[in-house]
């Protein structure tokens, strides 16, 4: 499933990110494929916040929607 | 390759010290305690655009822009990038509370081989939030020197100047090693990481072929930090806090946009209201009943009131009375309030919160949340604003940002004058007026969003920890900007009287209002003086506003007085940064397409509310 598809609250696993640019990104501010979040709050029709430690990142609904998580 | 950092760099004797680290880390505030240097401190990214130089125990400190690793993904990342490659110590400064996200720049630092030592700031914070990080652990997994400190509040900052000198390179990973040895007989260990990392600006540089390991690399640096995180981190305790629960009620449409409206009552109270009208008041009536008065008695003692030189200094548009009255008496107090709300929303982390609630709004405009930052400021200074979109993700959106701002958000002092001169028409107007500015920027931003080429840029941002901003950085840095400001303006300004005061003793403006009359009075139905408001509007436009104030007009001559000058480009100044930010062509073509837009949605509007009024 897509990461605009989680729950609040949810735990879930990033398996896969599209694009380069995107993935680099999201590597430095600590979330790459195979890391284990937990989603922090799901803006209606807005973007995903995840957390991974005390870390909280926002990504926007179009680039969740791409995004690819299994539930864990 | 001549970067920015290295052509600083060795212009100066004494080590180069480089003040490096994520966005948003204290990098700043250390800075400041440092070399006794004023920069500003906010709680977002993107705030030291530029570096900053300052003298440290006879070696220089750089501040580098905070980045969130080197290559040359943005500007920023090439500026830190080329300042890095030059250091000879880097003090990496890191978050406490973010360290599996500032560890990954940390790591890469090491491995490019550069002596280092760790200042781990906001220990405070980290302790309050129940987090307990073992350093000694941390400077054994690391081989580097790592100092506790507390940068805004002064604690750890001796033991970190001590520590200073006694860095050293880490260890580094022992993954891209092999490759970096291969390359040392072409270039130093730091840019083989860098080229190993394809970084194509250093290879194009050095002839060869840019790495292709980059996210092999990033994983397994990624890995380690994780590791160590794992190592050296214990939450004590997982209570989320207050702080944390309004952080999530900021994000939600249902609690987020009652309390963004309650932030904007708020300001309004305390900058429409409080300041625009009863400080002001008090200000203005002081520089019209003693220093005007004052300067002419001074003047006529000296000259004669009938001459020329009298009527540029101290008539209608006197460079002493009209310049210094407005500038004093009416714009720095609106314009201090305004950088002070500023202030606290950025020290606060409020803004990124903003971003993320009206991300869905803002795509609607072809932007994303990101770019609430940059419209937001505009409030403040569309000048600075214009800098500011360079945190934008893409090309595209700093083009329809920096068009919205030049056409539709109107500046600190702008809004005085427009608070000034509707407050005596009411409130109609007023609301009349936020419709208008809002309708045309969202028109504008569909349009754009709609025919300019290339693919919306989606939001990825962090959320930094929400906290009670600093009474001291907040003052300090509202006080700081409001003076940039005012000294900026002044010249501006005192240039834009004087231009007028001689047009206007040597009967020059009349011929321009009469050259100007088919546009102020068939157009938009205006007195023929209005055409002054316009001209020094060019200049300055709060100027221009305020001139409407001594003019006697209807309500809606004045409104629509107001809602043209809104929406031309603000100052030359904001005009010159957006060439900057823009190029020429594009800038000027801005420019004109603002221009043209202006009036003819006043004279539009002149129609259409004289129709509804009638």
């Amino acid at each position: 499933m897509t990461l605009d598809n989680v729950r609040k609250g949810q735990l879930i696993r990033i398996s896969n990110i599209p694009d380069e640019e995107t993935r680099i990104k999201a590597i430095r501010f600590g979330i790459s494929e195979g890391e284990v979040v937990t989603c922090l709050e799901v803006v209606p029709a807005g973007p995903v916040v995840v957390s991974k430690n005390k870390q909280e990142i926002a990504i926007g609904r179009s680039l969740a929607s791409a995004i690819l998580v299994e539930p864990c | 390759m001549a970067g920015s950092g290295l052509k600083a760099g060795n212009m100066v004797k004494g080590k180069k010290i480089v003040l490096a680290g994520n966005p948003n880390v204290g990098k700043s505030a250390l800075f400041n305690i440092l070399t006794g240097l004023y920069v500003d401190v906010s709680n977002y990214s993107g705030t030291t655009l530029d570096m900053a130089c300052g003298r440290y125990n006879g070696d220089v400190i750089i501040e580098a822009p905070g980045v969130y690793g080197l290559s040359s993904i943005n500007d920023e990342e090439k500026i830190t990038r080329d300042i890095i490659l030059a250091a000879d110590i880097v003090v990496n400064v890191i978050n406490s509370l973010h360290l599996d996200r500032d560890l990954f720049f940390t790591l890469q630092i090491i491995d490019m081989g550069i002596p280092m030592v760790i200042a781990l700031n906001m220990t405070d914070e980290a302790v309050q939030r129940g987090l307990g990080i073992n350093i000694r652990l941390l400077e054994e997994l690391l081989g580097v020197p790592v100092v506790s400190i507390a940068a805004v509040r002064g604690i750890g900052i001796d033991e970190l100047k001590k520590k200073i000198y006694t860095a050293r390179p880490g260890h580094a990973h022992f993954q891209p090693i092999e490759k970096i040895n291969k390359m040392l007989h072409r270039m130093n260990r730091r840019e083989a990481l860098l080229v190993i990392e394809g970084d194509t600006e250093l290879s194009e540089c050095y002839g060869v072929k840019p790495g292709t390991d980059r996210e092999a690399i990033y994983r397994a640096r990624r890995e380690r930090v994780n590791q160590i995180v794992a190592q050296v981190v214990r939450e004590i305790n997982k209570d989320a806090g207050i702080a944390a629960r309004l952080g999530n009620w900021m994000l939600l449409p249902v609690t987020g946009f009652p309390l963004l409206a309650l932030t904007l009552w708020a300001v309004y109270k305390l900058v429409g209201v409080f300041l625009a009208q009863s400080v002001v008041d008090f200000t203005g009536d002081v520089m019209n009943g003693y220093y005007e008065p004052a300067v002419r008695s001074l003047l006529s003692g000296i000259m004669s009131p009938e001459g020329v030189l009298y009527t540029i200094l101290a008539g209608q548009y006197g460079v002493l009375t009209l310049t210094v009255t407005y500038l004093i008496g009416l714009l720095f107090p609106l314009v201090l309030g305004i950088f002070f709300v500023l202030s606290i929303l950025e020290d606060s982390g409020y803004m990124p919160r903003i971003a993320t609630l009206l991300d869905r709004a803002l795509t609607g405009i072809g932007l994303n949340g990101q770019a609430v930052i940059p419209l937001l400021l505009g409030f403040g200074c569309v000048t600075m604003a214009c800098i500011t979109t360079r945190i934008l993700g893409s090309d595209r959106e700093r083009r329809i940002a920096v068009f919205l701002l030049a056409l539709g958000i109107p500046c600190s002092a702008q809004i005085a004058i427009i608070t000034a001169v509707l407050a005596g028409s009411g409130a109609l107007y007023m609301l009349l007026y936020v419709l208008f500015m809002l309708g045309i920027v969202l028109c504008a931003g569909t349009l754009l969003k709609r025919f300019l080429p290339g693919r919306p840029f989606p939001l990825l941002i962090e959320l930094p920890p929400l906290r009670l901003p600093g009474v001291q950085n907040v003052c300090q840095k509202a006080w700081g900007r409001s003076y940039q400001f005012i000294k900026e303006a002044f010249p501006i300004f005192a240039m834009g009287t004087l231009l007028l005061g001689i047009f206007d003793a040597y009967g020059f403006l009349h011929e321009l209002q009469r050259l100007l009359a088919p546009i102020t009075v068939s157009w938009l139905h205006l007195p023929e003086d209005v055409a002054d408001i316009f001209i020094m509007g060019f200049i300055r436009k709060e100027f221009g506003a305020a001139a409407v104030l001594n003019l006697q007009m209807l309500p809606l001559q004045k409104f629509i007085v107001m809602l043209t000058l809104s929406l031309t480009v603000p100052c030359i100044a904001s005009a010159m940064v957006i060439f900057k930010e823009r190029g020429w062509r594009e800038g000027l073509l801005i420019w004109a397409v603002v221009f043209i837009l202006a009036f003819l949605i006043g004279g539009l509007a002149t129609r259409l509310l004289e129709i509804w009024l009638a």
